[in-house]
């Protein structure tokens, strides 16, 4: 990453090129679309447990509750106005924790398998 | 204290003329150290503080090698003996191995390298210490009042249903020791991120900086899922809440998962930092650039991350699917690439370099060998199949103790012996130190390098008694631990004495490049006298224009002309 | 440099405001991915054992009730707006409307308590309290202990957390009212504002997770 962009000494000449003024000041509109969007999700998801989705009913719970989570740190948490980086330092966290996740289950959901040697050949030994 | 100094208005400049004032004497009395702000005086509450967990720790492995002479259980019981391997465990890792290079060695030398006042937060810096002595303090209060027996690993269920009842306590310091760790590295990435001066790039800092930077991502994202998860192990204790009680349908293998994934992840965190050393004193004593700086830069950062999905190779012995171990495994090798870039790239870095053997340059050099065997006999446990024959014996042992002692340690005082000049003012004895480098190096091949044929044998970790025909090994292994005892001691009363009749150290005793050898030694409360400005590459040793002018009389400013 | 002799905020390592700002953003994401490790730790157990006992969950999930969690859900979401409006008063400096906003944030925080111990109560009396009073009987037993310890941990670490939130407020409230935060300067207001929507984040999984796992129709208990 390019390292003077996100750095800010006034004495460096040059290097540096974004001087904007102070944050980024979203209006309130725009907050209040957001709460009330968040209202709508919660509502949905409510109702969406009543319905029979079958296999579907956590990833549609899940995939609500991940959306939600979006806009709150989008808007709410202001990354949607924020530097490159601070997405990634927002993104990272929930990256590792899709790590653990996935290993984590990968020893679980493959517990039952068979196993890889035939139990003839363990007979044999 | 640095926040009550007003310094930094420009009319203060005759203040900062004067050459005595150093951060070590400008301000006295016992509230001046437990209270500052300065992230160098934190950095040697640090370096005092783990000195004494080392002890600690020390005296837990001096009397399992004394009671190992002799295959019968003849100086300690077999309970004693379960909690003297916990407490060399416990103290070693938690509260000296992984404190001790980052929070030594990185706080005091990390924002001078960047040319940073201080780090972006001192008093988070300050809590972190004292979160260490707090978690410190339970963890010898459990030792003290019943000890502890579970090892290191605080294993479920024997931890949650067996085990007597100052685990909770050890539990609970370790969980408060994490965020320690955690506050450590939330202000080393802000710091490196934020604070670097002026000219001061990315690929110009120095590699020390990489590596703590992966570090810091480390502590940062790993060690709260261990701090949650020894929670849970209270709890189950305390409150029999079921969640690793087998009884109760509960899975004690989901404790190692969410254990090991902070505790390999550790590993790194311990060997990493000592990484940043090596390439440090090997540029600095070859004079010459780091070969491929990019690659050794980058290959930190692989390590950070890949050390994240390797966990499962401790457990292949365990209840865990065998398709999960071979992932484990498979992704285990890969961790050799970036190991093994840095090791290549050292040693060419050493190729045609003006190679001078100085006490910090030997600890280099055995560092250089013994983590090669540690990382290569790595390669034999993370293979499924030999790993069935050694886990849990003496070849284990023999390994981690190589990377651990033989890399992580010799990096350590490798940092130590080279950054001491800076941080004390004082030369030490260079022919102790060489002293006690060699003999250190002899004694923890002699007490480690029988451990492996142990373990082939089949000698068993954590046991006090065993057959007759091991003792011949075990002996050899007390002898080699006896000299290694001795070098540290030998190294303690160089370092000591340095500081009472210790030649005053100029600004740059290894004629080294980087900027904290561009201040004075001891530095000054704020480091530099005004922010310096970088305008060449990190090991700029082959390169004339950049020979420095050396500070003598604390007018320097610190910046390179031009 | 002249900053430093104008704003009593600039502490003495940084250069300006502006990179003090920054830092001080930067260590408190840096501070949330860490918090983000630790819930995940919990939610990474949550997993393994609703893969193994999916059964149990549903039979604990339908001993929550939803409405209680739904209310604390819009509660929730409703301190995350006005402490989002908290922040925007400080950066548009508006000292008065900034306290407002964290007085409603710090209601709505304890509303969100107050419902908690009624479930909380709720549950003791039901003898749902693993390690206090579990008194359920059923062949699953085992399993739904494990169900409810989960819940009260998860649940008891987020509600800690909310009360460390709420102890925030009360320390940033005199600091408010003495007009320490100014347009140029705000970080306290603005982290804890993100501390506080993380909490909110939190709570945005917990909901589904253990309130509304089996509740279709067909499920029969």
């Amino acid at each position: 990453m390019d390292s003077t962009v996100e750095h800010s000494r006034p004495d460096v000449g040059g290097d540096h090129g974004d001087h904007h003024d102070g944050p980024h000041i979203a209006p309130m509109r725009m907050y209040v679309a957001i709460v009330s969007l968040l209202f709508l999700m919660t509502a949905i998801t409510v109702c969406a447990a009543f319905v029979e989705l079958g296999a579907f009913g956590t990833p549609v719970a899940l995939a609500i509750a991940v959306f939600k989570a979006s806009i709150v740190v989008l808007f709410f948490m202001h990354v949607r106005y924020n530097t490159p980086l601070m997405w990634v330092f927002a993104g990272a966290g929930f990256f590792w924790l899709l790590i653990m996740f996935s290993l984590t289950m990968q020893d679980y959901m493959t517990r039952d398998w068979e196993t890889p040697v035939p139990i003839e050949f363990l007979d044999l030994l | 204290m640095t926040t009550t100094s007003t310094t930094e208005a420009p009319s203060a400049s005759g203040h900062l003329a004067d050459p005595d004032v150093n951060y070590l004497n400008n301000e006295y009395g016992i509230k001046s150290w437990l209270l500052s702000l300065d992230h160098k005086r934190i950095g040697l509450l640090y370096l005092i503080m783990t000195t004494v967990f080392f002890v600690v720790g020390g005296i837990g492995a001096a009397l399992i090698r004394i009671e190992l002479m002799t295959p019968g259980g003849d100086l300690l019981e077999a309970d004693t003996y379960n909690k003297m391997f916990t407490m060399h465990g416990v103290a070693m890792i938690f509260f000296f191995l992984i404190p001790s290079v980052p929070a030594v060695i990185g706080n005091f030398v990390l924002p001078i390298m960047i040319g940073a006042k201080d780090v972006a937060f001192p008093k988070l810096n300050l809590l972190s210490w004292y979160c260490y002595m707090v978690g410190g303090g339970l963890a010898t209060f459990a030792i003290i009042a019943g000890g502890i027996d579970t090892g290191w690993t605080f294993y479920t269920p024997y931890s949650t249903t067996y085990a007597n009842g100052y685990v909770s306590v050890a539990l609970f310091g370790v969980f408060i020791n994490g965020f320690s760790g955690i506050l450590t590295g939330v202000n080393f990435m802000t710091t490196v991120h934020k604070m670097r001066a002026p000219g001061m790039t990315w690929f110009r800092l120095p590699l020390f900086i990489w590596a703590q930077y992966a570090t810091s991502l480390i502590m940062i994202l790993g060690t709260p899922v261990v701090a949650i998860t020894l929670l849970l192990v209270v709890l189950e204790r305390v409150f029999h809440i079921g969640i690793f009680d087998p009884a109760l349908g509960g899975d004690p293998i989901l404790f190692q998962h969410l254990f090991w994934f902070y505790s390999h992840p550790a590993v790194y965190i311990m060997i990493v930092p000592g990484f940043g050393v090596m390439s440090e004193v090997i540029a600095c004593f070859s004079r010459k650039r780091i070969f491929g700086y990019s690659f050794v830069a980058f290959s930190s950062l692989a390590i950070a991350v890949l050390g994240f999905i390797v966990w499962g190779h401790h457990m292949f012995t365990t209840g865990q699917s065998i398709y999960a171990g071979m992932v484990f495994s498979f992704l285990t090798f890969l961790i050799a690439v970036p190991t093994a870039v840095k090791i290549f790239n050292w040693t060419a870095t050493l190729y045609r370099g003006s190679v001078s053997m100085e006490s910090p340059m030997l600890y280099a050099m055995g560092f250089m060998g013994l983590f090669l065997i540690g990382g290569l006999t790595g390669l034999f446990l993370s293979t499924m199949a030999t790993d069935i024959h050694l886990h849990d014996t003496y070849f284990v042992v023999a390994h981690f103790h190589y990377v651990m002692v033989g890399g992580m340690v010799m990096a350590y005082l490798c940092g130590l012996h080279f950054w001491w000049p800076k941080m004390t003012g004082r030369m030490y004895s260079e022919v102790m130190a060489k002293t006690s480098a060699v003999l250190i190096f002899m004694g923890f091949n002699l007490t480690f390098f029988p451990q492996f044929v142990l373990g082939y044998l089949g000698m068993p970790r954590r046991y006090h008694v065993y057959p007759d025909e091991f003792q011949i090994l075990h002996v050899a292994s007390t002898a080699g631990a006896t000299v290694l005892g001795i070098g540290y001691l030998v190294l303690f009363i160089c370092l000591v004495s340095s500081l009472i009749n210790g030649a005053k150290a100029g600004p740059n005793p290894w004629g080294a490049k980087g900027l904290e050898w561009m201040i004075e030694s001891p530095p000054t409360p704020h480091n530099f006298h005004e922010t310096p400005v970088v305008t060449f590459e990190a090991y700029a040793y082959e390169e004339e224009d950049t020979l420095l002018p050396v500070p003598g009389d604390g007018q320097t400013t610190g910046a390179v002309s031009h | 440099m002249s900053s430093h002799s104008e704003n009593p905020a600039l502490q003495h390592h940084f250069d300006d405001l502006k990179q003090q700002y920054e830092a001080a953003n930067m260590g408190m994401w840096a501070f949330l991915a860490q918090e983000i490790m630790f819930f995940g730790g919990l939610f990474s157990g949550y997993a393994v054992y609703r893969y193994k006992y999916l059964a149990a969950f549903i039979e604990g999930s339908n001993h929550l009730p939803i409405f209680w969690g739904a209310l604390n859900t819009v509660v929730l979401i409703a301190s995350s707006f006005t402490v989002a409006m908290a922040v925007r008063a400080a950066q548009l400096g508006r000292a008065k409307s900034l306290f407002n906003w964290i007085i409603s944030t710090m209601v709505l925080g304890v509303a969100f308590l107050g419902i908690k111990s009624i479930e909380y109560a709720d549950k003791y009396h039901h003898g749902l309290i693993p390690g206090a009073n579990f008194t359920y009987d059923s062949p699953m037993a085992g399993q739904l202990k494990i169900f409810f310890s989960f819940y009260f941990v998860m649940t008891g670490m987020h509600a800690l957390h909310m009360i460390i939130g709420i102890g925030l407020m009360i320390w940033l409230i005199p600091k408010i009212r003495r007009g320490a935060f100014t347009a140029e300067y705000y970080s306290p207001i603005e982290n804890f504002g993100l501390y506080w929507h993380f909490v909110d984040i939190v709570w945005i999984f917990l909901f589904p997770l253990l309130y509304l796992i089996g509740r279709e129709p067909w499920i029969q208990l």
